[in-house]
């Protein structure tokens, strides 16, 4: 009895430290937007409202979270659909090498989003005619994000039964039915957490979008953040903090949405 | 399921309207009719970086130059293409464009860019560009020769200087009443800056001097500390083509950074180290922490203006002081001078890509006209201009950027305008980041040297 | 790479084994149609430059200057000057230190722990751990570093108010432990939604049956629930280490400091080719890095399938 009293104590207070770890360094994006003149202190706020008004008097801020979510909503489509298909057929058939060919492009993708492909990925776009548009950046991101994806929804298609597909397939459906109708609601829940991590992904994405949009009415709120200092390049906190909670609102609220709609998680589409 | 159906189909017709949209917004960049289209960019956005200037292109000069063309009787048409992020990713991004033949018609960049940009055939000089309009325009009369300087390569002008700026050694009076100093300090030599520090040290300032050093701050460190020194041992970083390694002149600058940062209490080293070290320094200025701070002209119009600076300081008028920059003795300095500084200054140029030359030129000489850069640096916005004529007019009422036009310019230094400078500069950066740690500056001159070996091509491109 | 040929075998689960693989009746030529699209894209956006890099890497290539114009051909001169420079051996050390850290021990031991504590649970107290847990991870990394500065900072940082000891920098004392904490902070919720559902698929009747065999918790872990989730633990290790090499959140921390305490390799790539310009040899440091990545790979993959 003492041990399972033990047991409780522990138990909450481990959950107690990990709740404490992962709400106090949140605690400045709530407090500063409210506070005049924010500093990097964490301060009882004065509850003003100006620093929002700032952020909404500003030209470019609202505009640009809509241009992220284009650049998001597109690439987590494209993602997931060419992902699932991909993953699909990877998982029910051996195709020769499937699986060296797989993790060399995991390896080739982690190149392609560091800095040194800055040159290529910027001519490739030039050659394409796809400089200052939102879908070049979309195929662009799409491609670096696609081997990782593809990786992890094999892992979902191969634990998911395949007797459905079967008895599918003696009803007499095909191929694209079959996925259609029987293998994605199974994988549904491996479907809405590869979309969120392409969102989260492109969400925070900089250097992409900043390169290849020269249009600010099409740049992201990813870009639009770094502009808010001042030619010295010291950071004007008002509008950053004011920025940086409403840029976080739309993930959070995307990933409330898809964890009540689909739940949220990876492998095992069905209770076995 | 129904309802799962429609917002499934509802996400795909977003989906789909989206990448639409997308694709018919690609830019076409064409002319219209008889229209001539001119784009103008530099680092600046309305609510962001720069804000004042952004304003100042879209709002001002556009519609003015448009009807100061129509006149003539052309069609012209012209667009402010904003930006507003670090200067290195501006810089990559203009280079990117310019590599592929893209870009603004019209375009600035930090003139420190010029060499390298020419080099790789990014820029050409403007009279290749326009025939010798470019060269007869009647503002280089008023441009001082060392600001032409900034604007020239191989004897060739590549651009129109749009500023120039200079750094001066800001003091607190209110501290150095504390501590016994005068309100018209000017320092004559290292030693006397090193005296005040005790002196403030004495008083309870909790950080008398801030020169920066680091490699956290990057530029500031090279342009706002060992720059200055090295000048004011008499040294350069590139003197006729060769570089400058463990020399004299950096041991002694080191040295300076020894004296300060090396356990004597005069300086804050972690604060050298701190990635927002910078910021935090403007903040302790403007919060009487620090006692004196070596900054550009920046620091007064852009941190502590009372107005809209990033560490306002209410009494900045009456409080801050400033004086010149000594050479470490009297006429050790560069050029055998007493006082020194370091200067940058942005271009404007043409885009040899551009479709309308002389046009974009016109455009170009018409943002650095007298009525232009008296609009723009009106309502507390001034700043030094490139022309002289102007800078009388508008400089009247701002006591320390008439100082810096008037008693540093005369007598400030250049950075080496080539592609190696900001590996030289990051290099500089280290050494004094090591010396703050504890190495000593023979030691950190040393290996300067080395590193400066690998980055120019070998011992053969540095002076012995 | 021929030991590493099915890296994904492990992961199948033995109920599935039971049915024909190609149960929808696919075949070879329809599968490759559902693979077409992707690997198109992939080739195109991603291949071919990739491919590139490691071609730029061969070359003295730059941004800016003459080395723009005319890129020389240098052969393996840039790898000869990475492996000779104490800086770069500096920041592979310092990368190591990060991915073991912060990934490997950081991120999988708490995100198998959350998932572990919360593996019966239901409602709020579940949604709220989970909820902070994967807004750590989906909060866009410019705003999460300001987060950690608040956090951190010297002068006012929320830790050293709660802590009450004035001139606590852990950014500069520390600098290491900082990011590493931090990145674990970052990344623990895929960790943990990863475990969440492999501990869903062990069976509870073992459980229950070693736990009547009077099996201790660590024995119960050890002996029922490691061998039903290896597969996920490579999964996991695979992807949080690549991610955890390529990661260059730290910069916006620590710009790579102090000293250089905390250039790890991305860091370092970034400064070379982003602030230096030098474009060749930065192609050349993220070759090597790849080819780090692969070595970490097949290590993985011995190291998780040798028991099979």
């Amino acid at each position: 009895m003492t041990r399972f009293v033990l047991g409780r104590i522990g138990f909450y207070t481990l959950i107690a430290v990990l709740l404490a770890f992962f709400t106090i360094p949140l605690l400045w994006l709530v407090a500063a937007p409210l506070t005049s003149d924010p500093t990097y202190e964490v301060r009882v706020p004065d509850f003003t409202l100006d620093n929002f008004r700032a952020i909404l008097e500003h030209p470019y801020a609202l505009p640009s979270l809509l241009n992220s979510l284009v650049l998001a909503v597109g690439t987590a489509l494209l993602v997931v659909v060419f992902a699932a298909l991909a993953a699909y057929a990877l998982s029910r058939v051996r195709l020769p090498g499937r699986d060296a060919l797989l993790y060399a492009l995991l390896l080739l993708s982690s190149i392609i989003t560091g800095t040194a492909a800055m040159v290529p990925l910027f001519q490739l776009a030039v050659e394409l005619n796809l400089i200052d548009s939102q879908f070049g950046v979309i195929l662009i991101l799409t491609g670096g994000l696609l081997p990782a994806a593809i990786f992890m929804l094999k892992d979902f298609m191969d634990s998911t039964p395949k007797s459905y597909e079967e008895s599918a397939r003696v009803f007499g459906a095909s191929p694209l039915q079959i996925v259609r109708h029987v293998v994605v609601p199974l994988v549904r829940p491996g479907l809405a957490t590869i979309a969120v991590w392409a969102v989260a992904n492109v969400w925070g994405n900089f250097l992409m979008p900043y390169l290849l949009l020269s249009d600010v009415e099409k740049q992201p709120a990813a870009v639009i953040m770094y502009t808010l200092y001042t030619e010295g390049g010291q950071a004007n906190l008002t509008l950053l903090s004011t920025f940086g909670l409403l840029y976080s609102v739309p993930v959070v609220l995307m990933y409330l949405f898809v964890s009540k709609k689909y739940g949220f998680r990876f492998h095992g589409g069905i209770k076995r | 399921m129904g309802l799962r159906k429609r917002s499934v189909g509802a996400v795909a017709v977003l989906a789909v309207s989206t990448l639409g949209l997308a694709a018919c917004g690609q830019s076409s960049g064409g002319d219209s009719g008889g229209t001539i289209e001119l784009t103008i960019a530099q680092n600046a956005i309305a609510g962001g970086k720069n804000a004042a200037a952004a304003d100042f292109l879209a709002n001002w000069v556009a519609p003015k130059f448009e009807a100061a063309e129509k006149a003539k009787g052309k069609d012209v048409k012209v667009k402010f293409i904003p930006s507003g992020v670090d200067d290195e990713q501006y810089k990559t991004k203009l280079s990117l464009d310019l590599k592929s033949g893209k870009g603004a018609d019209v375009i600035d960049l930090d003139g420190i860019w010029a060499g390298e940009f020419a080099e790789a055939g990014y820029i050409k000089p403007l009279s290749d560009l326009v025939g010798a309009s470019a060269d007869s325009w009647d503002g280089w009369q008023q441009i001082p020769e060392s600001v032409q300087g900034l604007a020239t390569f191989n004897g060739k002008k590549y651009a129109l200087p749009v500023g120039t700026d200079g750094r001066v050694l800001y003091f607190n009076k209110t501290l150095f009443q504390k501590a016994g100093l005068p309100a018209d300090w000017q320092p004559k030599s290292w030693q006397e800056i090193l005296d005040a520090g005790a002196k403030l040290k004495t008083a309870g300032v909790p950080v008398p001097i801030q020169i920066n050093a680091g490699t956290a701050m990057g530029e500031a460190t090279s342009m706002q500390g060992v720059l200055p020194l090295l000048a004011g041992a008499g040294g350069e970083v590139q003197k006729d083509g060769k570089w400058t390694g463990a020399s004299q002149p950096l041991k002694d600058a080191l040295g300076l950074y020894q004296k300060i940062y090396g356990g004597s209490g005069l300086g804050d080293p972690k604060l050298q180290q701190e990635a927002k070290g910078r910021d935090k320094s403007f903040q302790q200025f403007a919060g009487g922490k620090i006692g004196i701070l070596m900054e550009g002209d920046y620091f007064w119009r852009g941190v502590v203006n009372p107005k809209d600076g990033v560490a306002k300081m209410a009494d900045r008028d009456q409080t801050v002081g400033y004086a010149l920059i000594p050479a470490m003795e009297p006429g050790k300095g560069l050029r055998g001078q007493d006082f020194v500084s370091m200067s940058g200054g942005a271009l404007r140029t043409v885009n040899p890509n551009s479709k309308h030359p002389k046009e974009a030129f016109d455009l170009l000489a018409f943002t650095l006209s007298p009525d232009a850069l008296k609009e723009e640096t009106k309502d507390g916005n001034v700043r030094i201009t490139p022309r002289t004529d102007v800078n009388k007019e508008i400089l009247a009422g701002e006591p320390l950027l008439t100082f810096i036009s008037e008693k540093v310019l005369p007598l400030t230094a250049y950075r080496p305008p080539v592609a190696v400078y900001p590996q030289v500069s990051a290099a500089l950066q280290e050494a004094t980041a090591a010396v703050v740690g504890g190495t000593a500056p023979d030691q950190a001159a040393a290996d300067y040297q080395k590193k400066l070996e690998g980055i120019v091509g070998g011992a053969g491109n540095i002076a012995s | 790479m021929a030991q590493a040929t099915s890296p994904l075998e492990v992961i199948d689960d033995a109920p599935a084994r039971r049915f024909s693989s190609d149960a929808a009746g696919l075949g070879r030529l329809r599968a490759g149609a559902f693979v077409a699209p992707a690997l198109a894209l992939i080739a195109v956006f991603l291949v071919f430059p990739a491919l590139w890099v490691l071609y730029l890497g061969l070359t003295n290539y730059r941004l800016t200057g003459t080395a723009a114009v005319e890129p020389q051909f240098v052969g393996l001169d840039n790898f000869v000057k990475a492996v000779s420079d104490p800086a770069f051996w500096n920041s592979t050390w310092l990368t190591v230190q990060f991915v073991l850290g912060s990934a490997v021990i950081g991120q999988v031991v708490l995100g198998f722990t959350i998932a572990w504590l919360m593996r019966d649970r239901t409602g709020p107290l579940k949604r709220t751990v989970e909820g902070l847990v994967i807004l750590a991870w989906i909060l866009p990394s410019a705003v999460v570093s300001f987060l950690w500065v608040a956090l951190l900072d010297r002068d006012g940082g929320t830790l050293q108010a709660l802590l009450h000891v004035p001139g606590f920098a852990p950014l500069l004392d520390h600098p290491m432990l900082s990011i590493v904490i931090f990145n674990t902070w970052r990344g623990a919720a895929f960790s943990m939604m990863l475990y969440g559902a492999a501990l869903g698929n062990v069976p509870p009747s073992h459980l229950e049956s070693a736990r009547l065999a009077g099996a201790s918790g660590w024995q119960q872990l050890r002996d029922v629930v490691f061998p039903h989730i290896r597969g996920h633990i490579l999964t996991n290790l695979l992807l949080i280490s690549l991610w955890t090499f390529n990661d260059f959140t730290p910069f916006m921390l620590t710009a790579g400091g102090p000293d250089g305490k905390t250039e790890v390799l991305a860091v370092h790539v970034y400064k070379v080719a982003m602030l230096g310009q030098e474009l060749g040899y930065g192609a050349a440091v993220s070759t090597v890095i790849l080819l780090i990545n692969l070595v970490v790979a097949v290590f993985y993959l011995r190291l998780l399938r040798s028991k099979k």
